[in-house]
This record gives C-alpha cells, structure tokens and sequence, in this order.
C-alpha cells in the first residue's frame, strides 16, 4: 500500500510539488508581513552558485552537505547586501540588485564551463525537473522513495517545527519588533533564522521547482491568504492550502495541455491571487468598488436633504428644491441627481410634495445631525 | 594579436560588437533613473514579466522575429507594472510582496509558454531559450536599425524631458507642488526603464536584466555628483560592459552572453566603489585613518603643553613613559616621528635619564594653542 503510493510516479510528483509549497507558504507568511518578499528573489536566484560550488568540491548534487552548503550561499547573499547597504554607497534595492545577479552569472557561467561533466544544465537550474523527480530515489524503511521527497519531508517538518515552537516570538518579532528586542526575544536572530530557514527550502526545492519558481510558492499564497484575512493562524493556514491547491490543479492541467508542471503550478497560485484580488470580501476589487459607490450615494444624501433643508421656505425654494436644481446649480449628473433621490426616497428621507422636493421627519433628522443642532 | 584583428575585421563580429554596445549604453543610460529613484527591483520584476511576452510574440510571428518579441516584452511588461501598481495602491501589500508576485507569477506563465512552443517544436525554438541568458552572437544586421532606433527615441525623450526627470528623481513632492504632471512622468519613466529591459533581453536576458540596469549606474554614481555626468557614464560602462562581454562570449564555446556582461559590470562596480575618488572604500578607510592620526596628533601636543605649562617651562621635556601615562597609550613612535619631522616637537636628551624626552617647538606650542582653542603663550617661546 505505501509502497504501491510511492511508487506512482503521478503521486510522487504531486506530493514534491504540495511539499514544496507547504514549506515555502509557511515562511513566505512571515516573510511577507515583515517585508521582506524581495529577499526571496535574491537568495532563490544566488544558491545555484552554492549549488554548483559544492557540486564542484564535493561531487553531491544532493544530500545534506549539498543542501546546507548552497544554503549558505543564500543567507550570504542578504548579509552581503545588508553590509553593501549600511555603506552607504548604494541603497538597499540597488545592492540586492547587485549581488544576487553577480552570484548567480557567476553560478551560470561555472555550469556552462563545467557542462561536459554537471547533470546540471542551465535549463534546469531555472525550471527544475519536477517531471523526473521520481528517477533519483533513496530506500527509506524498505520504501524506495524520491530524494526529492525525502529531503522536502524533512525540509518541510523542520520549518512546521520552527513555526510553532516559535509562534509567539514570530508573531511579535513580526509585528513589533521594537518591543521584541526590548523584551530580550533577539528579533535579530529570528531575521536571521527565517532566512536560513528560506534558503535551506530553496535548496531542497530547488531540484523540483527551479530558482525562479520556488519565488512564486513563497510569495503568491501568503500573499492571497493576506487578502482574505487578518489572523495570522488563519493566513498561514489558508497559504498552505493554496499552495497545496495550486499544486494538484496545476499538475493536472499541465498534464491535459502538456506543458510544464513546475510552471503550471507556480501559474495557478497566480490564478488564486488574481481570484483573490478581485473577489475577496472585504478587501477585493469588486468589494471595493461596490463599496466606493454606496458611500458616495449616501453622501449625496447628505448633500441633498442639506440642500433641501436650506431653501425649504425661502422665496427660492420653487427654483431649489427639484430634481431640476440639483442638475443645474450642483451640476451632478442627471442620473446621479436621479439615483440619489430614488436612495433618499427609499431611505424615507424626503418625499414629493406639491411637485417639489421636501424633507420627511427622518430627513430633518438627518440635517440636524449634520448642522449640529 | 593578428587573430584579434582578423576576428574584429569579421562584419558579424563587428554587427555582435556595435549591438552589443548600443544595447549597453541604452540600458545604462535609462537605469541611472531607476537606480535614482530606488526602483532597482522594478527593473527584476518587469524583466521577469518579460518573458510570457517574447514567447507570445514568437508565437504570433511565428519565429524568432526582433520586433514581435520585442512588442510582446514591451506589452506584458507593461501590463505588470500596471498590476503592480494596483494592487500597492488598493491593496494593503507591501511593495516587495507586490513585486515578488509579478515577477514569479508572470515568469511562470513565460514557462509555461515556452514549453508549449518547444513542444510545437519550430525550427526557431532554440534562438528562444537565448532570451533566457542573452546571446549577443544572434544579433543581425537588420536588428541594429531597431535597436539604435530605439535608442535614439530614448535618448531624444530623456534630453527633451530631462529637467522634469532630473526634478522627480530627486524631489517628487516638490514637483507635484509646482504643478508638474509628476504622475505623467513617473509613468514616462517606468516605461522607459521597461524600454530598456525590453531592449537589452537580447543581450542579457530576462534573468539578469536587472544587473544590466543597475550595475552601470550604480559604479557610474560613485564617480560623479552631477546626473548628467552619471546617465553619460552609466550608458558609456553599459557599452563597454556589453561589448567586453559580447567579445568574450562569442570568442568561448557554449558561454552565454549575458553572465559575462554582468560580471564584468559587477566587476568595474566593485572597483567603482573601493576606488571612487572622494566616496569609495578606501577613500573612507584612508580618510578615518588621517582623523585617527590629527586627533592622536593633537593629543600628544596637547599634553606636552599641559606638562609645559604645569612647569612654566616652555621647553619642558616629558619622558615617553609620562607621555604613556598622562595618554593612556603609548604613543606610537611613527606619530612622533611623524610630528617630530614637521617641526611640531624635538627629540632631547635630558641627562642623567637615558630613555628619550620630547619638548614642544615654537610651532608645536602655536599648534597645540589652535587645537586647544585657547590663547597660545608663544610669548614665552620654546627653546630655539
């Protein structure tokens, strides 16, 4: 039965690509909150140096020296560009911009020196091999199972571990850091550990994904999940399970069109922002939208009953107080005039009296509390 | 040497050389505003986005035509700077997770487009995974007319709007107070640096775009102060990066272009920023060292005259080993020397002790008054 689930090849990649984003999403959340989406980008790309240095020195493409030892790479990448930073000779953008580019010609340029004898080529470094992770297996309790699998398995308990043991720290580190390093929690150390966390991840995934793939596992679902919540358990919950969706739907569609897997399932994360963006209930473009147009009607309530209460019984309330006024004098728009007293009509505001405009009892009300008597 | 020659003399060598440079100075020129206005990683991003257009337009012109994939990048960079745009103005994300979003998002389509041209399987489909790391080498003939002509429309927008440029760079709240379209111009420019991405693909690819934009104009901003210097220096280093590069890739078997245009832009970075007349590292390292030196300088001084004054002798000499004491040091020998040799301070001898003693010149008690801030007692005079 277990060994029947991996040996199927379909479950095999499906379950690297749910590993994949499950241990992205749970750093890409804290990544995200505290801003640090970009670094992501840097330390994805400059770990194929890693990758190819160790290879270089040590013969392993995979394995936990290949994985710690790109790893480190990563976590250089931000130190590096932290200290060009603090120079003051460029700002933080510019030097991120500068060191990771660096790190990963220099990666390239070694593979292509080197292509006679890497299994590694270009076209992976940047797209992985998702569709042949099952090729490489490890025997684990009897099992033959995909190093791949084995090291995103560990990769992805590790970081589920980080998380909650450190919850707390994370969540106040995270959104107050000021008072975290006044109540002694290192948040410095915490940077710093969520970093290596991201890098060892990349590495691990990296024979799955690709460099520039994993960027989207880490930064698209938290970030969906930010727009349809404001828990944090609830926002890395709902990243999981983006991820964990974009990874089967992809997989199939990817299969059904024949096209790439890894890039079909990093596109469908972006299918679930897009949803997210325009759907979410609160946040969402269209709630938004809807939103920006009950307010402005109800304004022009206000504006109207005010306009009514202000020339009810002067000589010039026949000319005022009518549809006609409101297009001519507050040049609204005919259908916006029409709209706001169908709404203030609705609302019981005003009513039609002798042809003209005049306030209901409730109007008045309302004009009272907008003058303050 | 002659083999240099006859290679320089080949029409493609020279074709891969001058397009190459163009294509240099152009992404130099507009990625000195991007690195002005802290955009660097705008560029990343719409380099990526860049990508699922080149595969549309090679898809639509069926081939690997200049101009389609160049109007495809064009496009789809747009639309991503468009949709980050929206979701940092609407939503409450950050401006890194926005970009982050669009950048994998739209690369990840690119992949997905690009396995679908591989599996129609054209003839063209391998001249397409050079816009992955740039090939210099496929530049033709014909492409050089798009690509300078390109670089002329930049060049003529820059100059024509080139005070408006220069203002939101540096102060877009003043501009947007004087009455200057500022969010016209900001477009204008993010446009511009799309321009740039879309022009140096070819060379550099989508990947490392983003070196291509910022390396020229960040060694370029070490040199200079003023921007006209550094946009003429960014395109000029964008042009030598792009032709070195081009000459090396194309001279070396199955060596992509655009990894060693970025390594040899990063290259003249580096130097850029350790040797920078003024603002380079060791600049700083030496300049730290001179105020080390003047402050341990005016100290030693400083107490001579302290000892001098405590003995109403002008010409007092201190031994080494109260100089150590009243310092909290010693003082290195190569200070005094060096104090010694200006004529601030004089080696004597004051027997019976047999350990070295220092009095303070005329010009050393003028010094160490100056330093001091107090009224010097030159009157006095040390011994001539």
């Amino acid at each position: 039965m277990i060994a029947a689930f991996f040996n199927s090849i379909p479950m095999m990649i499906v379950l690297t690509g749910v590993l994949t984003g499950i241990s992205a999403a749970l750093l890409g959340s804290f990544l995200i909150l505290r801003g640090n989406a970009m670094l992501t980008d840097a330390i994805s790309h400059s770990i194929v140096f890693g990758i190819i240095v160790v290879w270089l020195l040590t013969g392993q493409t995979s394995g936990p020296v290949q994985v710690l030892g790109a790893a480190i790479t990563g976590v250089l990448t931000v130190v590096l560009s932290e200290l060009l930073a603090r120079s003051r000779l460029v700002k933080m953008d510019a030097a991120i911009g500068l060191v990771f580019p660096a790190l990963f010609a220099a990666g390239v340029i070694l593979i292509s020196i080197n292509a006679r004898n890497v299994h590694l080529d270009v076209d992976s470094v940047l797209l992985g091999e998702i569709g042949f992770v099952w090729l490489n297996t490890v025997p684990l309790f009897g099992v033959n199972v995909p190093v791949a699998v084995a090291t995103l398995g560990v990769v992805t308990v590790a970081n589920l571990a980080f998380v909650l043991v450190f919850w707390k720290e994370l969540k106040l580190a995270t959104f107050d850091a000021g008072l975290a390093a006044a109540l002694g929690f290192l948040p410095g150390i915490l940077h710093y550990a969520i970093l290596t966390l991201t890098s060892v991840t990349a590495v691990a995934a990296f024979d799955a994904v690709g460099a520039i793939l994993f960027i989207a596992f880490v930064i698209v679902p938290p970030a969906t999940a930010y727009l349809l919540t404001r828990r944090l358990w609830l926002m890395v919950v709902l990243a999981v399970v983006f991820s964990v969706a974009a990874c089967v739907s992809g997989y199939f569609l990817a299969l059904r069109w024949n096209v790439s897997i890894g890039g079909m399932m990093a596109s469908m994360t972006g299918v679930w922002f897009a949803l997210a963006l325009l759907f979410a209930p609160a946040q969402g473009l269209i709630a938004q939208a809807l939103r920006w147009r009950t307010e402005r009607l109800d304004h022009d309530c206000r504006a109207l009953v005010a306009h009514l209460f202000t020339h009810q019984d002067t000589p010039a309330m026949a000319e005022e107080n009518t549809l006609r006024a409101l297009v001519d004098h507050l040049r609204w728009t005919e259908p916006r005039a029409r709209a706001a007293v169908l709404r203030a009509h609705d609302r019981d505001l005003i009513e039609r009296r002798a042809g003209l405009l005049a306030l209901r009892p409730k109007g008045k009300a309302e004009v009272e509390a907008i003058f303050g008597r | 040497m002659t083999a240099i020659a006859a290679l320089l003399s080949s029409s493609i060598v020279q074709t891969v050389l001058v397009g190459a440079a163009i294509l240099g100075a152009i992404s130099g020129m507009l990625g000195a505003f991007a690195v002005l206005r802290r955009q660097s990683l705008l560029g990343d991003a719409l380099s990526h986005a860049a990508l699922p257009g080149v595969c549309l337009g090679f898809l639509i012109a069926g081939g690997r035509d200049l101009g389609s994939v160049m109007a495809g990048a064009f496009a789809t960079g747009a639309l991503a700077a468009l949709i980050m745009m929206l979701i940092v103005r609407r939503t409450t994300l950050k401006t890194d997770a926005a970009l982050g979003i669009v950048l994998s998002v739209f690369f990840a389509v690119g992949i997905v487009l690009l396995t679908v041209i591989q599996s129609e399987g054209g003839s063209g489909s391998l001249g397409l995974m050079t816009f992955l790391f740039g090939q210099a080498a496929a530049i033709l003939r014909s492409d050089l007319w798009i690509m300078g002509g390109i670089g002329l429309a930049a060049l003529m927008l820059v100059l024509a709007l080139w005070k408006e440029f220069k203002l939101v760079s540096f102060d877009a709240d003043f501009a947007r107070a004087q009455g200057f379209p500022v969010t016209v111009l900001e477009a204008g420019l993010t446009v511009m640096v799309a321009l740039a991405i879309v022009v140096g693909l070819q060379l550099v690819g989508v990947v490392l775009m983003v070196a291509l934009l910022i390396a020229p104009a960040a060694a370029a901003r070490q040199w200079t102060n003023s921007l006209g210097g550094m946009v003429l220096l960014s395109a000029l280093i964008g042009a030598a990066s792009g032709a070195g590069g081009a000459l090396v890739s194309a001279t070396t078997r199955g060596l992509a272009t655009g990894p060693v245009v970025v390594l040899i832009a990063t290259g003249i970075v580096v130097v850029s920023l350790l040797v920078a007349p003024g603002r380079g590292l060791l600049w700083q390292a030496a300049a730290t060292r001179q105020a080390r030196a003047r402050i341990s300088d005016g100290r030693v001084l400083a107490t001579l005259q302290g000892f001098a004054r405590m003995h109403d002798d002008a010409g007092y000499p201190s031994e080494r080993g109260m100089l150590q004491v009243a310092l909290g040091a010693k003082p290195p020998a190569a200070r005094l020397a060096s104090l010694e040799s200006r004529g601030l301070i004089r080696s004597v001898m004051h027997p019976p002790e047999t350990t070295p003693h220092w009095e303070l010149t005329t010009a050393g008690h003028t010094e160490a008054a100056a330093l001091s801030g107090q009224p010097g007692d030159t009157a006095k005079g040390g011994t001539e």
